[in-house]
C-alpha cells in the first residue's frame, strides 16, 4: 500500500513536472485603489522584470517622492487621463521555476467584461482584498461587493484556482487579528458559494512583504504569494477519453511539382483525448466516418498527438469537410440545437431575446437566439433572481437555440465544447460569452 | 579561450520546453489568420520578431522533407513597408531570404507615397518611421489585404500591453482601445465589416528573451547587423547613432568605432545600436538576461520623446 503510494506520489510529481513547461496565466482583480497595480509592479520588480529606462520614467514622476510601483502598469494616456485603468493588459516576468503571465484586470463594475476576458483561459485568479477598508473588529467581517463579485466572476468561469491576497498589511494596527478576522470572512463566503480556495495569503504589495519574500511574522506561517503561484497547477485538457478536435484549418494541396493530388490535411487544436494512425473517427455535422492516415504536428509526421496540441489529419478516404466541423471518435458526440447557458453580458447594448446573434462554438460560426432569460445572478445574496433582463456586467442563466445542431458539451467538463460567444451581427460586436450548463 | 556558450546552460532551471508551448499558441493563431480571412498578409521587416514568426510559418504551413528543409509554399505574400531609410544589409537580408525560400514577397514604398503627396516631409532627414502607417495602409488597400499577420509582443511597450491577438482596424486603419472587443478563449471574433481590416500577432505572449532563445534553439538567420560588428558611431543623448547618410554627426560631435549590434532593425533614423560582444544568439541571450535596459527604450529615439507615443501612432494605424 505504502509503495503504491509512493509511486502515485511520484507520478503526481512527474505531472505536476511536464505541466511546468506551461507558463502561469493568472489574473489580477480588484478595485479601483485596493492596491492591484502595486502589487503587480512588486511582482515585476522583485522578480526584476523592470528595466532602467522604465524605473527612470518611474524616478522622475516620483521626483522626491518614494517611486510608485503602480505607474509601471498604467499604460495608455487615456487611463492615465482619467486615473484608472480601462482594460486588460498583459504582464510577463519569469522565476527560475516558472514563467508568468499576468492578465490584469481592471476593477470598476463597468469594465467586469475586461474581467471576463481576463478570467478565460487563466489558470488561476489572485483576488485582492484591501484589509483597510474593512472593518476588522467584525468577525467574520464584512466582505466588500467587489471582491465577491470578483472571486464569483473567477468562479464562474471555472478558474482553476481562485487566491484572495489580503493587501496593505503594513496599514493596520494589528495585522494578525485583522487578517484572521478577513480570512474567516473570505473562507465563510468560499463555502457559501461552493468555491474552493487554492490560498489566502496576506501581503504588503508596498512594502513587498510576503510577495516574494516569505513573511516573518510569528502569526504565519503559509507560502508567499509568488511561492504559492509557482506551485499551482496550469488547465490542462485530457489526454484521455475520447477524442474531440474542432477542425481549424483544411490545408489544400500545396501543389508541390510531380507530387500529384495531395491529401487534404485537417488541422485542429485537440480538446481532448489522444490520435493515432488507425484510429476510426467520425465527422460532424456529416457523420461520416474514416480511418486516420496519418498524423502531424507543425511540419512533421508525428506517431500520436493529444490535448492540447495542434493535430494534422490526414484521412484513409475523401471526405468533405471544412473549417467548423468536428473530429470524435465514432458514435461519443451528441449533437443539440438547444441548451442551458451561464451567460456573461458584455455589451452596452441589452440582450434581447428573440433576436438573432451569431454565435461561435468552436470554428463554426451559426445563427443563434436567446429564447428565454430564466434568472439573473444578485451578487449580493449569490442568488438566482426572478429578473428576465440582461444588461452590460450581468450574469444570467439563459436558453439559447442554434440554427443548426451543435456537438456542445457541459463547459464543467470541457472547456472547449462548452464554451461560445455572442456576437451582435449589426457591429460585430462581442457581446456574451456563454457557458453551457446543460444539454437538450 | 572558454568553451563555446550553450543556451542550455545559461538557464538551468528554467525548463526550456515552454517555447514548445509558445509555438503551439503561435503556429494556431497564424493557421487562425489563414483559415478565417481570405486575403492575409505576413508583415515581413526582415527584423528578428517577423523572423520568427516567418519561420512559425514555415512550421504551421509546410512539410519538413528528408533532408530536414521545409517543402511548399506559405498560403500569403510577405508584406515589407520600405521607408527608403533602411538599412542596406536588412533589405539585402530580406531579399536574399524571400528568394531562397521561394515566397511572394510585396512591398510598399514611403518613396512612393512622397511622389504622390500622401506624405509630406517637414525637412527631408526627418525619422520616416511614424510615415510608414501611411505607405503600410495603401498597400493593405492596394492589395485588399483583409488581415495582416505581425510580430509585435505585448512587452515591448505599454500601448502593445493592451493589445488582442485579433485586433480590429476599422476603415481607417485605426485601432480604438476603448472599443477593443473582449477575447475569450481562443474563440476569436473574426468578423469584420468590407474595408476593415484585422491585425494578428501570433508571438504576443513571447518576451525578448523567448524570441531570442527560439532564434538560437531553431537557427534562425537573422540580417548580420543583429550581431556584434565594428561600426562608426557617434554617442548623442546616452545613445550610440550609427554614422550614415541619413543620420550625419552634428557639429562638435565626435566620431568613434565601437562594437556594437542593434536590438531592433528599423528606420535608420530612429534605430540605435547597443555596445556588445555577442556574436551569435546564444552570447545575445546571456547578454538579455543581464539586460538592464528594455529593447525598446535602447533603442528608440521616437519612443523616448513622448512617454504615450506608441499609443498615438497605433491609434493612426501603426504596426
Amino acid at each position: 500500500m505504502d509503495s503504491l503510494a509512493a509511486a502515485a506520489a511520484q507520478g503526481q510529481r512527474a505531472l505536476a513536472k511536464a505541466a511546468d513547461h506551461r507558463a502561469l496565466r493568472f489574473l489580477t482583480a480588484g478595485s479601483v485603489d485596493d492596491g492591484k497595480s502595486t502589487l503587480i509592479g512588486r511582482l515585476l520588480f522583485d522578480s526584476r522584470a523592470i528595466l532602467a529606462d522604465q524605473l527612470d520614467t518611474l524616478e522622475k514622476r516620483a521626483g522626491a517622492d518614494r517611486i510608485d510601483l503602480s505607474l509601471l502598469t498604467d499604460g495608455l494616456e487615456a487611463e492615465r487621463e482619467q486615473g484608472i485603468t480601462i482594460d486588460v493588459a498583459y504582464r510577463y516576468f519569469a522565476t527560475k521555476q516558472r514563467k508568468f503571465i499576468i492578465a490584469d484586470a481592471p476593477g470598476h463594475e463597468q469594465y467586469t467584461r475586461n474581467m471576463v476576458t481576463a478570467a478565460a483561459g487563466s489558470d488561476a485568479a489572485v483576488v485582492l482584498v484591501d484589509i483597510t477598508k474593512l472593518d476588522t473588529q467584525a468577525l467574520p467581517a464584512r466582505l466588500l461587493v467587489q471582491t465577491r463579485r470578483h472571486a464569483l466572476l473567477a468562479q464562474l468561469l471555472r478558474v482553476p484556482s481562485i487566491v484572495f491576497a489580503i493587501n496593505k498589511l503594513d496599514a493596520v494596527d494589528n495585522p494578525a487579528q485583522a487578517y484572521e478576522a478577513v480570512r474567516a470572512a473570505l473562507l465563510d463566503f468560499a463555502e457559501r458559494a461552493n468555491m474552493p480556495v487554492a490560498g489566502v495569503i496576506p501581503v504588503s504589495a508596498l512594502r513587498g512583504d510576503n510577495v516574494a519574500q516569505p513573511l516573518d511574522a510569528p502569526w504565519y506561517s503559509g507560502p508567499s504569494l509568488l511561492q504559492l503561484l509557482e506551485r499551482l497547477p496550469t488547465a490542462q485538457e485530457r489526454g484521455v477519453g475520447d477524442l474531440l478536435i474542432p477542425v481549424q484549418y483544411v490545408a489544400r494541396d500545396t501543389g508541390q511539382s510531380g507530387a500529384g493530388e495531395q491529401p487534404r490535411t485537417l488541422w485542429g487544436r485537440i480538446a481532448h483525448g489522444r490520435v493515432k494512425a488507425g484510429d476510426e473517427v467520425q465527422l460532424f455535422p456529416s457523420r461520416q466516418k474514416a480511418r486516420v492516415a496519418e498524423v502531424r504536428v507543425a511540419a512533421e509526421r508525428v506517431a500520436f498527438a493529444e490535448a492540447g496540441q495542434s493535430a494534422g489529419l490526414t484521412l484513409d478516404r475523401p471526405l468533405d469537410v471544412s473549417r467548423g466541423d468536428w473530429i470524435a471518435t465514432a458514435d461519443t458526440v451528441r449533437e443539440t440545437n438547444r441548451f442551458t447557458a451561464t451567460l456573461a453580458w458584455l455589451d452596452t447594448e441589452p440582450a434581447v431575446i428573440g433576436r438573432k446573434y451569431w454565435v461561435r462554438h468552436g470554428n463554426r460560426w451559426v445563427q443563434a437566439r436567446i429564447t428565454a432569460i430564466e434568472s439573473r445572478l444578485d451578487i449580493h445574496t449569490l442568488e438566482a433572481t426572478n429578473t428576465h433582463e440582461l444588461a452590460v456586467n450581468d450574469i444570467g442563466q439563459v436558453i439559447i437555440e442554434t440554427q443548426q445542431p451543435l456537438p456542445v458539451e457541459a463547459y464543467e467538463t470541457n472547456r472547449v465544447g462548452g464554451s461560445l460567444i455572442i456576437v451582435d451581427p449589426a457591429s460585430n460586436r462581442t457581446s456574451g460569452a456563454l457557458l453551457v450548463k446543460a444539454v437538450g | 579561450m572558454n568553451a563555446p556558450l550553450k543556451v542550455e546552460h545559461l538557464l538551468p532551471e528554467l525548463d526550456h520546453t515552454h517555447l514548445d508551448w509558445l509555438e503551439e499558441e503561435a503556429i494556431f493563431i497564424l493557421r487562425e489568420a489563414v483559415a478565417a480571412f481570405d486575403r492575409p498578409a505576413l508583415l515581413f521587416s526582415a527584423g528578428k520578431d517577423s523572423c520568427v514568426v516567418l519561420r512559425l510559418a514555415e512550421k504551421a504551413f509546410k512539410n519538413k522533407g528528408a533532408d530536414g528543409r521545409f517543402v511548399g509554399r506559405l498560403p500569403f505574400p510577405l508584406l515589407h513597408v520600405d521607408t527608403g531609410h533602411n538599412f542596406p544589409e536588412v533589405i539585402e537580408f530580406r531579399d536574399r531570404r524571400v528568394a531562397a525560400m521561394g515566397e511572394r514577397l510585396a512591398v510598399g514604398h514611403l518613396e512612393d507615397c512622397i511622389k504622390r503627396g500622401t506624405v509630406r516631409l517637414s525637412h527631408p532627414l526627418e525619422s520616416r518611421n511614424g510615415h510608414q502607417t501611411v505607405a503600410l495602409l495603401e498597400a493593405i488597400a492596394q492589395h485588399r489585404f483583409d488581415v495582416l499577420l505581425g510580430g509585435a509582443r505585448r512587452d515591448e511597450e505599454k500601448a502593445r500591453a493592451k493589445e488582442r491577438i485579433f485586433s480590429h482596424r476599422d476603415s481607417f486603419g485605426q485601432w480604438q482601445p476603448k472599443e477593443q472587443r473582449p477575447e475569450l478563449w481562443t474563440l476569436f471574433n473574426t468578423r469584420i465589416k468590407p474595408g476593415e481590416h484585422m491585425r494578428a500577432f501570433p508571438i504576443s505572449n513571447w518576451t525578448e528573451l523567448d524570441v531570442w532563445l527560439y532564434i538560437a534553439r531553431e537557427s534562425i538567420p537573422l540580417p548580420s547587423l543583429y550581431f556584434a560588428h565594428n561600426r562608426r558611431v557617434i554617442r548623442r543623448n546616452g545613445l550610440l547613432v550609427a554614422l550614415t547618410d541619413v543620420t550625419p554627426a552634428r557639429p562638435g560631435e565626435t566620431v568613434e568605432t565601437a562594437s556594437v549590434r542593434f536590438r531592433t532593425v528599423g528606420d535608420m533614423t530612429c534605430t540605435c545600436p547597443v555596445e556588445s560582444p555577442a556574436v551569435n544568439a546564444a552570447e545575445i541571450v546571456a547578454e538579455t538576461l543581464q539586460a538592464t535596459v528594455s529593447e525598446r527604450g535602447a533603442t528608440r529615439m521616437d519612443d523616448r520623446t513622448c512617454d504615450a507615443s506608441m499609443e498615438r501612432r497605433k491609434k493612426e494605424g501603426y504596426f
